[in-house]
């Protein structure tokens, strides 16, 4: 026996590996539901196709995480049957999918909390109002508001350090679009990371820090930070400065940064029975599982609501295609979708 | 039986040390012993970390919204599966343009630039090849987010070292051998196979393995074509879609509950110690094969 045996052995060993099972092409291909996007709203599709397949032995469930931006590339492309996003579908997404003949129906799962959080050892700001926070975020504040006393007279002649999001997340479009103005544009001096946990780590540790984040992971890091409440002007939802708690997400009055959470359905995937039963299965027995991984769940009629769109395959966006919009409550965009007459 | 010998020029060397040798020998040492420090640290902290976690149903659960139940078994196998399938992928054509370029071509202009360009490709950032790999093989050859195309991505990465390696290995079978070889009448084929193959198939592996290691932490290139984040299913053909080690790192890192980072620092312990297990695997093979060369 020669040395290339072990050789031999090895491709043969790839040969098995490559070849062992023909037949299950097929099987893969049908009973399976693709989902990607968002890694805001993966927990919560996570924890739904967990439970799903415990009932629905048969499907298999899939969770990828590339972003909402980059869930609807593959979304509009045909490669995912649903997508996660933590912002609305936007025109450039609305035209790609039309142009690849990809028909949706918009599905709201989930209220999410903005979370403006400084240093605990920051004793100065007690509350801020979103039109300080769009004025220091904007892009002309790049420069020029460099210090916690250009935001408000009063607050130390110090520096401060800003920690937000990528610009690739959606929660980065969010905040923009609520506070600035204008979606996905800001300033560009802030110390930005796509995981959430580094800003947590990053704030905790500088006492002239301000940044913002899901309130998730608040939640989870009480501890290390201070969270600022956020006063909108609006006296009619909520006066005053509000905290962002479980509750003031859920009613509404932590506004403006409180922001629904969509799952997007393809249309032609709904007409597979697995992705229907998946996607049903999300609406009803799925919710409680939306409390359970850290996020505010829809009012309790949202979910029908939603159920009946999907029966209907009522399909496009709620929000006109045209992504964030600031202060909309879910139920109340249900309610008059309901209302019209379906087509 | 040499011991003495070498003793004797040992001492002989250390009586002429002169004061800069010495400052030298220490500055290496201290070289040496930083990183091996550092390294340890940071194994020391995940492990500690890590500890409650560590079991047997950690390495046989599917992942899970309760982070202590959740497991990695999707992702293990996953990465070993992906691992043997890039061996098998990039061995046959590392060996091959190896073999061509020490044994056949004759040197010119073209295998010059041949030559250049392995080495810059071994140079080149893996999320380029993640690029690559989503448009070539995921869309335009239609594999899709599956094992194969992970492979395929990863193979490529790999090929400028497997191709170097072998060519290293090749380069090391001593030229009196292969002129034995034709003086006995063998052709260059009977050379090769008979004599230059066997000689040279520990450098190969050695430097396969040692490549597959390196690849086995690459989280850019598989997240780029599409590995996927919760699979609760074990792959059944190289058709199917995976998840592998780093990816579901990478994920429990980047979670807010605490409970999700401490799966994170064990599934770290497991990758480092599958990377060890496969060096170790390298080393054990070279020095079983050499064992087998006789001349």
């Amino acid at each position: 026996m020669s040395s290339t045996a072990s050789f031999v052995a090895l491709f043969v060993l790839g040969t098995v590996v490559s070849t062992a099972s023909p037949g299950c092409r097929k099987s893969s291909a049908t009973g399976m539901v693709r989902a990607d996007g968002s890694s805001t709203v993966f927990p919560i599709t996570e924890a739904v196709a967990e439970e799903f397949q415990k009932s629905h032995p048969g499907v298999k469930v899939t969770v990828g995480i590339s972003g909402t931006g980059g869930g609807f590339q593959k979304f509009c492309a045909g490669e995912t049957d649903l997508s996660d996003a933590s912002r609305p579908i936007q025109p450039a997404e609305v035209e790609a999918c039309a142009k690849a003949g990809v028909e949706y129906v918009e599905l709201p799962v989930a209220y999410d909390g903005i979370a403006i959080v400084v240093h605990p050892k920051n004793d100065w700001a007690q509350h801020i109002t979103v039109e300080e926070l769009g004025r220091l975020w904007a892009p002309e504040a790049q420069g020029k508001v460099l210090r916690w006393s250009d935001v408000r007279t009063g607050w130390p002649d110090r520096e401060i350090h800003l920690f937000g999001p990528g610009v690739d997340s959606g929660t980065y479009d969010y905040f923009t679009e609520a506070t600035v103005g204008k979606e996905h544009s800001s300033r560009g001096d802030f110390t930005s990371s796509e995981d959430d946990n580094v800003l947590v780590q990053g704030i905790a540790t500088d006492e002239l820090a301000l940044g913002f984040f899901g309130f998730a992971y608040y939640e989870e890091n009480r501890d290390k930070l201070k969270l600022l409440p956020v006063d909108d002007g609006k006296p009619d939802n909520g006066d005053g400065p509000i905290a962002a708690s479980l509750e003031t997400i859920r009613n509404g009055t932590y506004q403006p940064l409180s922001r629904p959470l969509f799952v997007y359905a393809a249309a032609r995937a709904l007409e597979r029975p697995e992705v229907t039963a998946f996607v049903e299965y999300y609406l009803t027995e799925g919710v409680p599982l939306v409390a359970e991984v850290g996020y505010v769940p829809l009012p309790e009629r949202a979910y029908p609501l939603a159920l009946q769109r999907v029966r209907e395959r009522r399909t496009g966006s709620m929000f006109a295609g045209k992504g964030s919009q600031v202060g909309v409550t879910i139920d109340a965009l249900l309610e008059r979708e309901a209302a019209a007459a379906p087509r | 039986m040499s011991l003495p010998i070498s003793r004797t020029r040992d001492l002989a060397i250390r009586r002429a040390e002169s004061a800069p040798q010495r400052a030298f020998a220490a500055i290496g040492l201290v070289a040496l012993v930083l990183p091996l420090l550092l390294l340890l640290f940071l194994f020391g902290s995940s492990l500690v970390d890590a500890w409650p976690r560590l079991d047997w149903s950690f390495l046989t659960s599917f992942p899970s919204r309760k982070p202590e139940s959740a497991g990695i078994l999707p992702a293990l196998v996953g990465t070993t599966c992906l691992m043997g399938l890039t061996a098998v992928i990039a061995i046959p054509v590392g060996l091959g343009a190896a073999l061509y370029l020490e044994e056949y071509a004759r040197p010119s202009r073209l295998t010059a630039l041949i030559e250049l360009n392995i080495g810059t490709l071994a140079g080149v950032p893996s999320i380029l090849y993640g690029l690559l790999g989503l448009e070539v093989f995921a869309r335009v050859l239609g594999m899709g987010r599956s094992l194969l195309a992970g492979a395929c991505t990863l193979a490529l990465l790999l090929l400028p070292m497997v191709i170097m390696a072998s060519r290293e290995a090749l380069r090391t079978v001593p030229p009196s051998l292969r002129e034995a070889s034709y003086a006995l009448g063998a052709d260059k084929w009977r050379t090769l196979r008979g004599v230059v193959l066997p000689m040279c198939l520990p450098g190969v592996l050695t430097g396969v393995i040692l490549s597959l290691a390196r690849a086995i932490g690459e989280t850019a290139p598989l997240i780029t074509i599409g590995a996927l984040t919760y699979v609760a299913f074990l792959p059944d053909s190289v058709h199917s879609e995976f998840t592998a080690l780093p990816i579901q790192i990478f994920n429990w890192v980047s979670r807010p509950q605490a409970g999700f980072h401490v799966n994170a620092a064990a599934g770290i312990i497991v990758l480092v110690a599958l990377m060890l297990l496969l060096n170790g695997v390298a080393i054990w093979l070279r020095a079983r094969l050499q064992r087998r060369i006789y001349w």
